[in-house]
């Protein structure tokens, strides 16, 4: 299976945000980085179908419509706003394409097994309303993971959990990715999640592709000055996984000098 | 894991299935005080007699349990049902608490139309004297839905727009009103005032049909969409990403709501409240699964609409009160108990 997005434009009222991005996705996790208006949230959700582009999305060389369309699962940045349902209805939303008036034993299962997989499976009762910002984030990659999707298509899944919510919600989604097969997409401001969770990681700057390749490649002090404007230092750790540790922005050195 | 996702489901479900039968049982018996109940003091034997056998009871009786009393109380339940389930989708499409059927101005285009019957005794469809008035309250309405459906549809359906083209059309049709009241006579004046009030005793077995048959086609449209409409309460964005068209859907909830409001409202005048009030009863009881948040607002709506019937009756004793003065008195209450008693983030 493989995703091929070629020529994919965009603009927003006469300003451009994605400029022939071209770039191929494998049945692994992908990271999308780049600084703020880089155009990652965008290119998300042209690839989801949500905003009208020029280019080509395929999934295996079909055109993203119709039923390839029904094998993607977009989660926005936004958490939604707080509906008075319960956590177990909210995550059923998931598969609402699939959901009759009677909700079957199948769909019920499903639905139960992801929150036990987020560990949210005693919130399945309590109404939504009720959430932390970061349960909700949770009860959101519940409801995005229920579909069982062939691309998974992530934006800023972790925002608003702690520390070891974000490793654990990347080491489910790692493992979702390589048990099904599934290809998925993570846009990012972490660097160093993505260096840790990402097999493949692309650079977006200004709406084009920087640099796309393996995070060793990618993730150097070159590319974070010259796209980030941010000097660091960039070691390799034990596991031969590059860490990013930035020390101050460019500009403000040269300010010094 | 099978046996505890049931569990908890069941409770979930089962929950919301005992406020529905408690609603539903409540309801029946409010229906039959308002049969019970009335100007002509009659008795509960007598009533029930006429009910089941018509031929055998006394005349008198036959008629007014059957030609006022039972189109009046049934009346109130389909009319409450109507506006129970348009406000509960109209909150739900706008995303709006504040939303009810008469937000984007039917309540005054309905007023406008009825009010140009009455004091120019101009009607829309000819040779239809007893339907002139609600003809003419139906097709303003639709004419102020149709306004802006298309208003809507020219940008992408945006809750904002819908709101702020129902704004406008509300001013509209109110000053267009108020320009005929400044014009009609004394007589005249007093009609369009009494229908503005809003009143079930015009109800005849006719409009009752109609008014069922409006509602048990469009409702189950809602139905359908059921898990759609639920997810778009999580927000615009939210339910796009879940493959849900949201323009379209929100463009197909607009015409139901728009043609059950103004069915409701061409026959029995403006009843405010029930359309506001109602579904938010509902959302504070079972939540927004619209599989239970539908048919309970419905139910809500014509409960409060049969109390308000039986309290229109009973302030001043041989008196019917016009209903839309009474609705609020008698849900009020109710509402603000629910209020305070419930925990907080039903919206």
């Amino acid at each position: 299976m493989k995703l091929t997005v070629s020529d994919l434009s965009f603009s927003y009222e006469n300003t451009p945000i994605l400029q022939s991005v071209s770039f191929q996705a494998d049945p692994m996790v992908t990271a999308v980085i780049g600084p703020n208006a880089a155009g990652k949230s965008t290119l998300l959700k042209c690839i989801a179908g949500l905003l009208k582009h020029r280019g080509r999305v395929a999934l295996d060389g079909r055109e993203m419509d119709g039923d390839v369309a029904r094998k993607v699962s977009y989660l926005p940045q936004e958490i939604g706003s707080p509906a008075a349902l319960t956590v177990l209805e909210a995550v059923l939303l998931g598969r609402h394409s699939s959901l009759s008036w009677r909700v079957s034993e199948e769909d019920l299962g499903l639905a139960f097994g992801v929150l036990e997989d987020l560990g949210l499976e005693d919130l399945a009762s309590r109404p939504i309303n009720q959430l932390s910002g970061g349960q909700n984030q949770m009860v959101s990659i519940a409801q995005s993971l229920v579909k069982g999707p062939e691309v998974l298509l992530m934006d800023e899944p972790t925002s608003s959990l702690d520390l070891r919510r974000q490793l654990e919600i990347f080491d489910l989604v790692r493992e979702v990715t390589v048990e099904r097969e599934i290809i998925t997409l993570v846009a990012l401001h972490d660097l160093n999640l993505a260096a840790r969770y990402a097999d493949s990681v692309i650079v977006l700057n200004k709406g084009r592709v920087h640099i796309a390749g393996g995070p060793r490649e990618t993730l150097n002090s070159e590319m974070i000055s010259s796209v980030y404007g941010v000097r660091s230092e960039v070691y390799t750790d034990d596991e031969g996984l590059p860490v990013v540790v930035p020390k101050g922005s460019a500009k403000r050195r040269r300010h010094k000098r | 894991m099978e046996r505890e996702v049931q569990r908890v489901y069941r409770e979930i479900t089962g929950r919301k299935l005992a406020y529905l039968s408690v609603i539903a049982g409540v309801l029946i018996v409010a229906t039959l005080i308002d049969v019970l109940t009335g100007p002509a003091w009659l008795s509960i034997r007598e009533v029930v007699w006429a009910i089941l056998s018509p031929a055998t009871s006394d005349p008198t009786v036959g008629v007014i349990v059957w030609i006022i009393r039972l189109p009046v109380a049934l009346m109130a339940i389909v009319v409450g049902a109507a506006l129970g389930v348009a406000g509960a989708e109209m909150q739900t499409i706008l995303g709006n608490p504040l939303a009810s059927p008469y937000t984007l101005g039917v309540s005054a285009a309905a007023g406008f139309g009825a009010a140009l019957a009455v004091v120019l005794g101009v009607g829309v469809i000819p040779h239809a004297e007893e339907f002139l008035v609600p003809m003419n309250a139906f097709i303003f309405s639709l004419i102020s839905c149709l306004a802006i459906y298309f208003i809507a549809r020219g940008r992408q359906a945006q809750k904002e727009t819908i709101v702020l083209a129902g704004i406008a059309i509300l001013f509209l049709f109110h000053s267009l009103l108020a320009l005929l009241q400044y014009l009609a006579t004394e007589d005249q004046l007093q009609a369009v005032v009494f229908w503005l009030f809003g009143s079930l005793m015009k109800a005849t077995w006719t409009k009752l049909f109609i008014v069922s048959a409006v509602l048990f086609v469009v409702t189950p449209l809602f139905s359908r969409d059921a898990w759609k409409l639920t997810a778009l309460r999580l927000g615009d964005e939210k339910a796009r990403s879940l493959g849900i068209d949201v323009e379209r859907l929100r463009l197909k909830a607009f015409i139901g709501v728009s043609i059950l409001t103004a069915t409701a409202v061409c026959f029995v005048g403006t009843i405010g409240f029930v359309g506001l009030v109602a579904p938010h009863i509902s959302r504070m009881l079972v939540g927004e699964d619209q599989r239970y948040f539908l048919p309970l607002s419905a139910l809500s709506g014509a409960l409060l609409l049969s109390a308000a019937s039986v309290g229109s009756k009973l302030i001043v004793p041989g008196t019917v009160f016009p209903i839309g003065i009474v609705t609020s008195f008698v849900g009020v209450p109710f509402f603000f108990s629910l209020i305070l008693t419930r925990k907080g983030g039903y919206w």
